[in-house]
């Protein structure tokens, strides 16, 4: 094990050469082209033994991993933003032919206007897809988490792509000290690479035939709800067993801080988690009963774990660094979702914060929790307010 | 008469069939291909030249759709469907996954429409030959979006009806000319560019195995015509195919590192008109459109032949 | 998974999402599922009398129909022939005849085998 100081693009590709991938291909992007840049380092140096494909679009690095991992591989690629967006397709590909391809987003705003900064539309727009989608707030957590991400995505059961989320240059561009796990340890622990159907002229197969609707695409999705399902519940074991092996334990599909007695907690996802703990350390501090849940997971999203902090703590704001237009944020409908069926739900109300890059400074998060702790006392006025917005005068500010 | 049939039989009694292409059949019987397809016959000879390790990339196309439905497949070969536009990167990523795993052996083979090479597939394409991936990628051309129902592609020819170049009283027939493909792969330096035709699968199969001795990517535009999209019965698919050589709107040549070898030369050269009205998508032309497809055709051969020409010395 | 389980999943004999492998993935031939044969109007007779053995019809048949006897003859394979009739079109001593589909027809039976079917 080394440590060294590092940025998390930097640790996005030390996570790529430890797992033992054997096929990298990846387009530059905005802020994660230190990312293929390191790669590109580990090539010239020759601790990168697989292979490098400088390809010419996102869309085609994602299709290449594909067919790489369909042949038997483990591969790998990073993106952001736009370039995700242009992969989206290919990212429903890669679940439906069910290839564990590791995948670390550089979360950044969608354009047009351009915007390289923080934001989590791009890692949202891929709910659907069928791919695993965890948020993380620290370099190392990067590193740990694409590891994990192979451990859990390439069990037999699971076969989905993962994309681990890593808010622009809050994470990819700072540097932190980073424990780099020995790479043969990490490589016996994850095992070589081994599908059920690779592709081989030995044992010939077509794979993605047409299939009609008596039979057997319902199937075949309903398999993928289950590899997802399969997942929810691997994430934390394979967390735990990390932990005993490496040494760090980053939670499971959630990360509880100081709930155990809170009246009010605020749910967030991404490096806001890191400046909500000095908020909820200091508010404490001030005898403000708080709480902050870390969602790490947002598919597969922790249903249980929500429904079961709903039934302690009444009050929840959750906090979105993007929104879904006609709905709310989309963190919170998926919290509001998970508490439904509790007989005392919780109030929800949702922070739009931080949206484009938008600071989310120890401030903000300060008047949120307030915020959060008058709607304890007074009950819920608006389900989503938009924090931190420039308001025309006269309009009243969403949180005081 | 009689004895000329005794003499035929007499002659041919424990004689062996003389085969002119390799026997070994990679393509099973069963497949959905219309009657008298061409991109049935390109299959089977791409598969008979480069033999049993090989893996098939196919995007969306007649072929996705040929082998018919889960969980069966007419081909002997692993075939891996992908979208449409993602030929270049699919075969590029299978390269890379068997080199890592030391399989430098199997041939890695792109197999795909005129669609999804010169229109959709154009960039995939571009980026795997410019790389140099070792790889093979065939162009199976039946000059239309076949599979979708005939509409206009890139790699349509001029004067085509298609359902999207309907030609009604504006003469909305397809006004542009041909993408010449081959052409674009010259120009990104390609090790070994090709034409080749079903109607001389022994010219298409030496190809094939010549590239089996090239690294770097190999490209074969395989002329392929559809009865169904270009409206003439079905049994005159090769019979058309040789015309379209002979009336030179399909020269068949080849480029090697730049060298360029035209290998049908006609003796007789068809006019484009006898050509095109053999088939119901060219009826509707006027004779000033066809003097003007003639001309197209006429300065693009000799181009070809200057071509062939000046670079008769490279090595 | 069990091994009968893994070897009908191999065979493609699936009955519900279980049985599935993990992606779409094909398991077996289109031979004696995808009876193409049916979709005839006209079919091929190949009269041996003229036949020189070229194998230009098997060369140019689209739908691997067209079989080689043991004694050198062609034979079309009648339940996948289509009846495209590209081998009566290319054969070239026009001894391959498209006939009506229900016409009767009486393969010849084959002949000594030659000893070598390479060209």
């Amino acid at each position: 094990m080394v440590r060294k100081v590092m940025t998390g693009n930097s640790a996005t590709a030390y996570g790529a050469l430890v797992s033992g991938v054997e096929v990298v291909s990846a387009y530059p992007i905005t802020p994660q082209t230190t990312v293929v840049e390191k790669v590109a380092e580990f090539v010239s140096d020759g601790s990168f033994k697989g292979q490098y494909i400088c390809v010419e679009s996102e869309h085609s690095a994602l299709a290449s991993c594909i067919s790489a991992s369909q042949t038997g591989c483990r591969t790998f690629t990073a993106t952001s933003s736009q370039g995700l967006l242009l992969m989206h397709e290919m990212v429903h590909w890669a679940a439906n032919t069910r290839s564990p391809v590791g995948l670390v987003n550089i979360n950044r705003a969608v354009g047009p206007p351009w915007s390289i900064w923080a934001d989590h539309t791009d890692a949202i727009a891929q709910r659907d897809t069928g791919a695993l989608n965890i948020f993380v707030e620290s370099a190392q957590e990067i590193l740990d988490m694409v590891i994990q991400g192979y451990k859990v995505a390439e069990d037999p059961d699971v076969l989905l792509p993962f994309i681990i989320n890593a808010d622009a240059f809050f994470l990819s561009h700072t540097f932190e000290p980073v424990d780099v796990p020995d790479a043969k340890k990490v490589q016996e622990w994850l095992g070589r690479y081994d599908p059920p159907y690779p592709l081989d002229p030995d044992d010939p197969h077509g794979y993605g035939s047409l299939t009609f609707p008596h039979q057997w695409y319902m199937e075949l999705r309903y398999n993928i709800k289950r590899g997802m399902d399969k997942a929810a519940e691997l994430i934390p074991k394979v967390s735990k067993e990390y932990a005993k092996l490496f040494g760090r334990d980053h939670g499971g599909l959630v990360e509880e801080y100081k709930t155990k007695d809170a009246e009010v907690a605020l749910v967030a996802m991404g490096t806001m988690v890191s400046t909500a703990r000095e908020v909820v350390d200091r508010m404490r501090d001030e005898g403000h009963k708080v709480g902050l849940v870390k969602v790490r997971s947002f598919r597969p999203f922790p249903q249980k774990e929500l429904r079961e902090i709903g039934a302690r703590i009444p009050v929840l704001g959750v906090a979105d660094r993007c929104y879904t237009y006609g709905q709310e944020g989309p963190l919170s409908t998926e919290a509001r979702a998970a508490v439904y069926t509790l007989k005392d739900r919780p109030a929800i109300k949702n922070y739009v914060v931080g949206v484009g890059g938008r600071d989310i400074h120890v401030e903000v998060l300060r008047k949120i929790f307030l915020d959060i702790e008058k709607v304890k006392a007074k009950g819920l006025d608006k389900e989503s307010v938009w924090v931190g917005l420039k308001r025309p005068p006269g309009e009243p500010p969403e949180v005081m | 008469m009689a004895d000329q049939k005794a003499s035929t039989r007499e002659r041919m009694k424990g004689k062996a069939p003389k085969f002119t292409i390799p026997t070994d059949e990679w393509m099973d019987v069963g497949h959905v291909g219309c009657q008298g397809c061409g991109g049935c016959h390109a299959m089977r000879y791409v598969l008979k030249a480069l033999g049993k390790k090989t893996i098939l990339s196919i995007p969306a196309c007649c072929w996705a759709v040929m082998p018919t439905v889960l969980p069966y497949s007419n081909l002997k070969v692993p075939m891996l469907y992908t979208a449409f536009e993602v030929t270049g990167a699919s075969i590029s990523g299978i390269r890379a996954a068997l080199d890592v795993r030391g399989r430098s052996d199997i041939n890695v083979v792109g197999f795909a429409g005129d669609g999804g090479t010169v229109d959709i597939g154009l960039q995939s394409l571009s980026g795997c030959v410019e790389r140099g991936h070792n790889v093979f990628y065939i162009m199976y051309d039946n000059e239309a979006y076949m599979n979708t129902g005939i509409q206009r592609s890139g790699s349509t020819p001029r004067g085509a009806w298609t359902t999207t170049t309907q030609v009604g009283s504006t003469e909305d027939w397809k006004r542009e000319p041909k993408k010449n493909i081959v052409e674009i792969m010259v120009a990104h330096r390609i090790p070994y560019a090709a034409t080749a035709s079903v109607a001389y699968p022994e010219d298409l199969v030496r190809k094939l195995k010549k590239g089996l001795e090239i690294k770097g990517t190999k490209f074969y535009h395989i002329m392929a015509p559809c009865p169904t999209g270009w409206r003439y019965p079905p049994e005159k698919t090769i019979e058309y195919a040789k015309m379209a050589t002979e009336a030179c709107a399909f020269p068949i040549y080849e480029v090697e590192f730049g060298k360029y070898t035209i290998n049908k030369k006609p003796s007789k050269k068809v006019p484009m008109k006898d050509y095109m009205m053999t088939q119901g998508r060219f009826r509707h032309l006027p004779e000033k459109e066809i003097v003007a497809i003639q001309k197209e055709v006429d300065y693009d051969w000799d181009l070809l032949q200057k071509k062939e020409q000046w670079t008769k010395d490279f090595k | 998974m069990g091994k009968e389980k893994s070897e009908k999943r191999g065979r493609g004999e699936w009955k519900n999402y279980a049985d599935l492998p993990p992606g779409p993935i094909s398991m077996r031939s289109t031979r004696g599922v995808s009876l193409t044969g049916g979709w005839r109007t006209v079919k091929p007779v190949i009269h041996l009398d003229e036949c020189i053995k070229c194998m230009t019809c098997w060369k140019f048949c689209p739908d691997v129909s067209i079989l080689v006897r043991r004694d050198g003859y062609p034979r079309i394979d009648y339940v996948y022939c289509k009846g495209c009739g590209i081998c009566a079109n290319e054969c070239p001593k026009e001894c391959i005849v498209m006939v009506l589909e229900d016409t009767p027809v009486e393969e010849e039976p084959e002949g000594e085998a030659v000893k070598d079917k390479e060209g």
